[in-house]
């Protein structure tokens, strides 16, 4: 069995967001690069399995679809474990084209069982998954937050409103998982570092299809209004700012 | 010129910090408040490979450059300097001494677990009337054919209880001044050695530091490192080289300090704007952080110089000695920043100022760096 983790490379999740001058794009200048937490989260998830298989699973690869500056967080998941990767090399400009070039890569280098995350951190588009399964014609789980494999039978939980649901499904499946599927990303060891370079880290060209959305334009959040102190004594004040400023009397 | 780190360098740097910042800060207060030793992190730290960082992959280390050692240890040392002593001790003043200086049965035998972390070693020079004096070593070590006869006291030892594995320096022959010591390998648990209580420091308190006395302690004549007469050559090497260690662990304290307080004065408001908008608080910060840069620089060119093979004594000793110095002004600084609250130990800012003061004092005294570095001129 093997696993395929997709790997989503995004600005740290600190990073201060500023816009390109004609708000066409996000500023991405100075950027520190992370793997999307929720797909760190996958990843590590995938490393805990092949480890307590026995050596029924038998390879964890990640895919990334990016240019090569994603290549920095594509190693970081080879120095915890992943046994190798693939990157699609292509600046993706939507989730359909993310979701189609992985789909096409898929068609000729089939895995049992595909795991996305719920989302990433910079677009939240959470699409991916979903439309990966489409696009592969095999089931797609949702909102998984546990995955474990009895036998040959994998057992995945979703949260669904009000509760948790157990579902079992056949391979080849696509898992869309969200936080609780791991606890804690890994820290890559020194060996880990080290090894990184040597494992195999296969570029290929894209031949998926392109992009069905542009983007027309970006735009920041409203800041916050500043709090007005009003003097306890003074309610006057008070209802004149609400009915005058905030409107809402 | 390159001040661009490689991708390794930033992955083990950020592999620092998410250890630090995930697992170090969880119980520190308690390790402080308790003097505990961080008996399950060096194991952690062991397994992601930081306990021999320095050791090449020969010898089962993490075979990583000194400018790595330095971004690693700066990381840990933000959230817990006891953890990066035990660290530096293990990886430069006993690693590195038997990787550069023993034999290969001696690194066989000993180094091979240090470097993996399963074993702890320790470094044994000063003693309770040599310190920065390290010529006049009162533990001798009398040839007796087949064996040295090991008798003496040392103090102020980092790592002194858990240690397995000690690098002890004693006189051979104390006519000959510096010429008549040696170095040796210990073990910990050989017959007539005794550890002190553990010491109640000011700062670095989960480290356990311990006076350790030998009584008629048989060494086999094998355990000897180099030549006769090698022992104070081998100590000055290798105090070198952990200088940058320690010297890192200073500037970690300080830009650990200067992360807190800028985020403290961030959020802190007086007089009707967050403090760091008053002027009084802004030219703090920017005198903190022109010193912390400083300090970095020094510590990452002395790495940089002991990585290309060239002379690093002096570079080393300077950086200690900055860093140091400055980690005491960064930290009583970062201290008076957070007022009141920088008193009291939930603020971890108090913490670093105690700690900041041993990296003035141990691994060479700023004075004693300061004798290295006026000798060079005098060259």
């Amino acid at each position: 069995m093997k696993i395929l983790v997709c790997l989503s490379n995004v600005p740290d999740t600190t990073t201060k967001i500023k816009l390109s001058g004609d708000k066409s794009a996000v500023d991405m200048t100075g950027v520190q690069w992370v793997i999307n937490p929720w797909d760190e989260l996958a990843l590590t998830r995938a490393l805990d399995l092949k480890e307590k298989s026995g050596g029924k699973i038998e390879k964890i690869t990640v895919i990334t679809v990016g240019e090569s500056y994603t290549e920095p967080t594509i190693r970081k998941a080879l120095a915890v474990g992943a046994d190798d990767a693939v990157r699609i090399n292509m600046m993706p400009t939507d989730d359909y084209e993310v979701a189609s070039n992985i789909a096409a890569y898929l068609k000729d280098n089939p895995y049992e069982i595909v795991l996305s995350g719920i989302e990433s951190s910079d677009y939240n588009g959470s699409a991916v998954g979903g439309m990966l399964a489409e696009f592969l014609k095999v089931p797609s789980v949702s909102s998984v937050s546990f995955l474990d494999i009895e036998g040959e039978e994998p057992i995945l939980k979703r949260e669904i409103p009000g509760g948790t649901e157990t579902v079992k499904v056949p391979v080849p499946f696509v898992a869309i998982v969200q936080k609780g599927i791991a606890l804690d990303p890994r820290i890559p060891a020194m060996r880990g570092i080290m090894m990184a370079r040597k494992k195999p880290l296969t570029v290929v060209e894209p031949t998926g299809e392109s992009a069905k959305s542009t983007f027309i334009e970006f735009g920041m959040p409203q800041p916050k209004a500043k709090v007005k102190m009003i003097d306890p004594e003074n309610a006057g004040e008070l209802i004149t700012l609400l009915h005058e400023e905030a409107k809402i009397i | 010129m390159d001040f661009q780190f490689t991708e390794e360098q930033l992955m083990i740097q950020q592999a620092a910090r998410d250890y630090a910042q995930r697992e170090l800060i969880k119980d520190i207060l308690e390790r402080d408040e308790g003097a505990i030793y961080p008996t399950e992190h060096v194991k952690n730290l062991a397994e992601l490979g930081f306990m021999g960082m320095l050791v090449s992959e020969k010898w089962d280390g993490g075979g990583m450059d000194t400018v790595s050692y330095v971004l690693a240890i700066e990381e840990i040392s933000k959230i817990d300097s006891s953890a990066a002593v035990i660290m530096s001790v293990n990886n430069s003043l006993v690693c590195y001494g038997l990787e550069k200086f023993g034999t290969d049965a001696q690194r066989e035998e000993y180094l091979r677990p240090l470097a993996r972390g399963e074993k702890i070693g320790a470094f044994l020079l000063s003693e309770p009337e040599a310190g920065s004096d390290a010529t006049k070593q009162r533990t001798t070590a009398i040839d007796k054919g087949d064996y040295y006869l090991l008798n003496g006291t040392k103090n102020w030892i980092t790592n002194g209880n858990t240690a397995s594995t000690y690098i002890v320096i004693a006189h051979t022959h104390p006519e000959k001044g510096h010429r008549g010591i040696n170095v040796f390998i210990v073990d910990r648990h050989a017959e007539g050695i005794s550890v002190g209580p553990h010491e109640n420091k000011m700062g670095m308190r989960s480290s356990d530091t311990h006076s350790v006395m030998f009584t008629d302690v048989k060494v086999p004549k094998e355990n000897r490192i180099g030549e006769d007469g090698f022992g104070f050559k081998f100590a000055m090497k290798t105090l070198e080289g952990g200088r940058i260690g320690i010297a890192s662990q200073a500037l970690g304290i300080a830009s650990g300090a200067l992360e807190l307080a800028i985020k403290y004065a961030k959020e802190r408001k007086a007089f009707g704007t967050e403090i760091i908008n008053h002027q009084a608080i802004a030219f703090k910060l920017s005198d903190m952080a022109v010193k912390v840069e400083n300090a970095r620089n020094l510590c990452l060119k002395a790495a940089w110089l002991k990585d290309q093979g060239q002379p690093y004594g002096t570079a080393s000793a300077m950086a200690k000695q900055y860093a140091a110095d400055i980690a005491m002004e960064v930290t009583t600084e970062a201290v008076q920043i957070h007022g009141g609250y920088g008193y009291v130990k939930e603020y971890h800012v108090e913490r670093l100022m105690r700690e900041a003061k041993l990296t003035q004092i141990y691994e060479g005294t700023s004075e004693v760096q300061k004798i290295i570095v006026s000798r060079s001129l005098m060259k």
